[in-house]
């Protein structure tokens, strides 16, 4: 199998995905929780913006229903979250790739801020959503690590030349 | 995921695959909130991510395996001297218990109240893994093969861990008592005045709301479960009063309290099986 082979491509897309869920639900202590940014939501972000038109609304949906299953969360509620986040990533995707790094990391924060209202707006509803300021503080977590994952999440894709 | 979704791209356009897919979710989550219908289908959604809970499990794994590899000899003869002193006192007190269990059984009969039958109870091990952020819940190595239910309580040495909200084949998911979504009737050990302690979300504190200014508990009360909504049975240690705030401008006390069970490190729960007389809770 080369590089670019398409069935080599999507096991290594997997992959990546996978290894995302696992870091979401590694156990920590309670006190670590704030600081825990939303993984799967940034990779997703990322593979969004890259290439848009192999991993999209779709495979975020899936993403968050897996997310849901793992944490046991009402069904659902993560997969609208991150089909709601895959679809705006992927009309913004032209002018996210133009963007300097810290203005995407921005907008990331906005995308990841949008997550985790959907869902606090969903746990409202259903039973009681979380009160404390420090559920707010993954997401500019998340903004921070967005950087650092770019560049990685970019080299993984240039070496085995996905998209 | 990719193979389902990457092929049909050619197909409708983004907006309408989302709106679809929206709509999918809004459909999930009104099944899900309102009833059982979904469970069959999260239990097998559950086999497919199980590999993801065993990976997240490794780190912890390693950890206890170096930790036990580098465990001295002294540490662990000091260790179980230390359980084998602990043991002896617990015997001891336990003959207390068992004389007053045969007297309360002799009072009961006298009385033609039902006796209470000694609880069941299946260990579970705890599986490492992190569950939803800023919720509080458990999931546990034993599932519907072992017997586990909807609704069974869940213990361990110290007092109530908190119920079973979802069951899948081999692992299941414990709602603790500090989760903001859950509510336990309980008694004040001292005063006998029976309310309510609700999760707080916050990993050790519950509140109990809504009682009068005038009601009948203190600092350092034991909150006991008080049996009442036939989940969980009476008179297991729920939390201990911790603070109450007496503001004339408000209508009710703002009370706080501690669990009293090990939410945050405990290794194991015991989950307590329905006996025939358990499930019927007499009503006072």
């Amino acid at each position: 199998m080369n590089p670019g082979d398409p069935t080599r491509g999507r096991l290594i897309l997997i992959a990546i995905f996978g290894v995302a869920l696992l870091m979401n639900v590694l156990p920590g202590p309670t006190w670590a929780e704030p600081f825990i940014p939303d993984w799967v939501a940034l990779t997703l972000i990322y593979w969004c913006m890259a290439a848009p038109q192999r991993i999209s609304v779709g495979v975020g949906w899936t993403l968050g229903l897996l997310l849901d299953v793992l944490y046991g969360s009402l069904l659902g509620q993560h997969a609208l979250a991150k089909a709601v986040i895959a679809f705006l990533t992927v009309r913004l995707h032209p002018q996210l790739r133009m963007f300097p790094r810290w203005q995407q990391a921005v907008s990331v924060f906005v995308l990841l801020v949008i997550n985790q209202l959907i869902v606090t707006w969903i746990r409202g509803a259903t039973d009681q959503a979380p009160g404390s300021a420090a559920y707010w503080t993954p997401s500019i977590v998340g903004m921070l690590a967005w950087p650092w994952l770019f560049v990685i999440l970019r080299d993984l894709r240039r070496r085995w030349q996905l998209s | 995921m990719i193979t389902a979704f990457g092929k049909s791209f050619h197909g409708p356009s983004a907006l309408t695959r989302f709106v679809l897919l929206a709509l999918l979710s809004a459909a999930l989550m009104i099944f899900d909130h309102r009833g059982q219908q979904l469970q069959q289908l999260r239990a097998a959604l559950m086999v497919v991510v199980y590999p993801i809970q065993v990976a997240a499990g490794i780190p912890v794994d390693v950890y206890n395996g170096l930790v036990a590899v580098f465990t001295t000899d002294k540490e662990l003869k000091e260790r179980n001297l230390a359980l084998e002193v602990e043991r002896q006192q617990l015997l001891v007190r336990l003959q207390q218990f068992e004389a007053i269990g045969r007297e309360n059984d002799r009072l009961r009969a006298m009385l033609g109240a039902a006796s209470r039958v000694a609880d069941r109870v299946l260990v579970a091990e705890l599986m490492e893994v992190s569950l939803e952020p800023f919720s509080r819940r458990l999931l546990i190595r034993r599932g519907a093969r072992d017997g586990v239910y909807i609704g069974q309580p869940a213990i361990d040495a110290y007092g109530i861990v908190g119920q079973v909200t979802q069951v899948a084949p081999h692992v299941s998911t414990i709602t603790l008592i500090t989760d903001p979504s859950h509510a336990i009737p309980v008694l004040d050990n001292r005063s006998g005045l029976r309310t309510v302690a609700y999760g707080s979300g916050d990993q050790d504190e519950l509140t109990v709301p809504y009682l009068s200014r005038v009601a009948d508990i203190k600092e350092g009360d034991l909150l006991v479960s008080s049996g009442m909504g036939g989940v969980f049975p009476a008179g297991y240690p729920v939390a201990t009063v911790t603070a109450i705030a007496n503001d004339p401008r408000e209508g009710f006390l703002r009370i706080r309290a501690r669990p009293a069970a090990q939410l945050n490190h405990g290794k194991q729960v015991l989950l307590i099986q329905a006996t025939p007389a358990a499930e019927k809770p007499k009503t006072p």
